[in-house]
């Protein structure tokens, strides 16, 4: 087969059947179905690949499409997998299909979380210009009403808002505190970037054509970089009244905020920034519930801190990070193993905060032996149940 | 050399032992001029790629070490400007423009491996090490030129590369890359060999490690890395510690298990593992190396 070396275009893929090509974009589709980012350029080398000898050749091939379209480890890992389902017909991506349906079923809660906030968003979208219209008729009383609910919403548990309409509101009210949040911690670094040294080695080089004359001054400025939130979220069962709107509310901060990580946990630690950067809300909570894994059997907190210690830790968190763990505390596990992990994870982080939304219920101790192991470790434990509770943490942050 | 076990033979020639999905990797790397990103845990053999295929193809390795706040003046190019000074009052009461144009020329620019790499006579390895430690800007630079292949200095006009280098990014995953990096590179994740290859590393970089030392020794080490411990040892550890056993004579594990306790300091690189693998573990952990 000849091949074009130097300038790989688009007229190469005459030489690959037309079936083929089909098939190919068909696969590269597939990939980027799977978070795969697969551009362009990269089509029309694997293209050019096949054209090269190395279709005749499935295990060859599949190396080099390996290699040519995974862009990081989790991609690496699932590639054999993708590609034998696709070309060598292994049937395991339908398979991998089914389970992870099933798996959804199995976690009724974000299952729910997610079309529940599909529908609600809906309603909430007929619902918004209904005051204005209905508004003439049912008198002033209605906007009263209305005005006076936001105030309440702020002190109600989340627990306690029943009607979709309310959570619906709940929930924009946390998206639009994460990103007032964002914002300003976003503005303070910036303001703290004034103040400058001279630096003197740029002047002198920068001025040499005046004979070395310092007439253009060259400045130095301290580099801040900004704080880095780490969030990691229980999903679990005894949570699911609190997840929906924490959810919303991770996904409020991590929008365009580039210094901002997510990870869910139950039985197993899920990383989900990239489902959570999903511009659409809803559709980011409907790929969450993919990727939750979890069976409801309990919260495994500590050995979900130990996969992020072990697997995480080191890429997301620097010294300017804050890790907020939202749960409440109740181990299914062991509970010394939390402890020694969030002794681990104090070392290497500036702050660790803890929101535990059952902290403000009556009668509610710290009683839990989770709880107990990793109060020790935590720099701020506060309760987060209602959206004033959730707004008092935004000085807290922003004075790290 | 484009056919990946010709490449295998040439690296292991050089005294690094591939697997084979490495060899297609480097394959592509010719055969597509995309540059290749290397990931996986410290202590891999990341760097060593770089080295083994610059030795293979008997060109010149340059290597940009990456650091927080690294930039261009260190990575590109920089003006000499003590010369230009000295230069400049040398030459006091001549014609200013025509001083400028020459303190501004060749003769003065210090060349930063990034230029190097692309003015080489025959293409050299350009090894650009931890990338993740670099800025973001930084790193938008590279990739403007890992696909244009050229730099413009303002005072001197376009540069275009004589020659397009076997470019070779590793990453330790300190800091997430960007997509668009990622997708312009090939991917490659380094894991830690398996038993076997370990085994020929060790015999290929330990002067005197026989055959079956080094098997041992491989099968400790994977033994070892299976325990929980905060840092897993690398195959630098590997070698490290092969190189301690040969260096005192031990020709057979099981034949001193003392000396083994004792050397496990090459391996446990912090208190908590060390204190993990106490005496009782080790000489468990030897019971199961046949």
């Amino acid at each position: 087969m000849s091949c074009c070396g130097a300038s790989p275009g688009y007229g190469s893929l005459d030489e690959v059947s037309r079936l083929v090509s089909s098939r190919l974009a068909a696969f590269l589709r597939t990939l980027r179905d799977s978070g795969f980012t697969v551009g362009l350029a990269e089509g029309r080398d694997a293209a050019e690949l096949m054209t090269a000898g190395y279709a005749a050749q499935p295990g060859l091939l599949r190396s080099a499409f390996k290699h040519l379209l995974s862009a990081r480890k989790s991609d690496w890992e699932k590639f054999d997998g993708i590609f034998d389902a696709f070309w060598l017909d292994k049937r395991v991506r339908s398979r991998s299909i089914t389970t992870a349906s099933s798996k959804a079923a199995n976690n009724p809660s974000l299952k729910t979380l997610a079309d529940g906030r599909r529908d609600s968003g809906q309603t909430a979208a007929d619902q918004v210009p209904s005051p204005e219209d209905g508004g003439a008729d049912r008198g002033g009383e209605g906007r009263m009403e209305g005005a006076s609910l936001a105030d309440n919403l702020a002190e109600v548990d989340f627990r306690r808002l029943a009607d979709p309409a309310q959570i619906a509101q709940a929930h924009e009210a946390a998206a639009r505190l994460a990103l007032a949040m964002r914002t300003r911690l976003t503005r303070r670094d910036l303001a703290r970037r004034r103040g400058y040294r001279l630096d003197l080695r740029r002047t002198i080089h920068g001025n040499i054509s005046h004979g070395g004359v310092p007439i253009d001054l060259v400045k130095r400025r301290r580099k801040e970089k900004p704080m880095r939130l780490v969030m990691l979220l229980d999903a679990s069962g005894s949570m699911s009244m609190y997840t929906g709107v924490f959810l919303r509310f991770i996904h409020g901060i991590l929008d365009e905020f580039r210094e901002a990580e997510a990870f869910l946990f139950h039985t197993r630690l899920a990383h989900v920034s990239d489902a959570m950067k999903e511009k659409d809300a809803a559709r980011a909570l409907d790929r969450l519930s993919i990727m939750a894994q979890g069976a409801g059997g309990g919260t495994r907190i500590g050995e979900s801190l130990q996969t992020f210690n072990r697997w995480h830790a080191a890429r997301v968190i620097h010294s300017r990070t804050v890790v907020m763990i939202v749960s409440d505390g109740y181990e299914t596990g062991d509970a010394a193993l939390l402890g020694r992990e969030m002794a681990a994870l104090g070392r290497r982080c500036r702050r660790i905060v803890w929101l535990n939304p059952m902290m403000a219920w009556q009668g509610y101790s710290p009683e839990a032996k989770g709880i107990k192991a990793a109060l020790p470790h935590v720099d701020l434990y506060a309760p987060a149940n209602t959206l004033k509770s959730l707004t008092a943490l935004e000085p807290y942050l922003a004075k790290l | 050399m484009r056919n990946r076990d010709e490449i295998a033979q040439a690296l292991a020639a050089s005294g690094y032992i591939a697997d084979g999905e490495l060899a297609t990797a480097i394959s592509l790397m010719q055969l597509l001029r995309r540059p290749l990103l290397l990931e996986g845990e410290a202590g891999v053999g990341k760097t060593e790629v770089a080295k083994a295929l610059s030795r293979a193809h008997a060109t010149e390795l340059i290597r940009l070490q990456c650091y927080e706040g690294l930039d261009q003046s260190a990575a590109l190019y920089e003006w000499n400007y003590q010369r230009q000074l000295l230069s400049i009052q040398a030459h006091r009461g001549d014609d200013p423009d025509e001083v400028e144009e020459q303190i501004f020329s060749e003769k003065y620019l210090l060349e930063r491996p990034l230029l190097a790499a692309i003015r080489r006579a025959t293409p050299p390895v350009l090894l650009i090490d931890e990338i993740d430690r670099a800025d973001d800007e930084f790193e938008a630079f590279l990739l403007e030129l890992l696909s244009d292949f050229q730099v413009s200095i303002p005072e001197l006009g376009t540069i275009t590369a004589t020659t397009i280098p076997h470019v070779v990014l590793t990453s330790n995953g300190t800091r997430e890359l960007s997509d668009a990096l990622r997708r312009r590179c090939l991917y490659h994740y380094v894991g830690y060999p398996d038993v076997d290859r370990e085994a020929r590393i060790i015999m290929a970089r330990v002067e005197g490690a026989s055959a079956s030392l080094s098997l041992q020794i491989a099968r400790m080490v994977e033994a070892i890395r299976k325990e929980e411990l905060r840092k897993i040892p690398g195959v630098a550890e590997t070698l490290d510690w092969a190189a301690a056993l040969v260096g005192l004579d031990v020709r057979d594990l099981h034949g001193a298990p003392e000396t083994v306790h004792e050397t496990l300091m090459c391996l446990l690189k912090t208190h908590e593992d060390k204190s993990r693998l106490t005496r009782e573990v080790s000489e468990r952990l030897l019971g199961k190396v046949a």
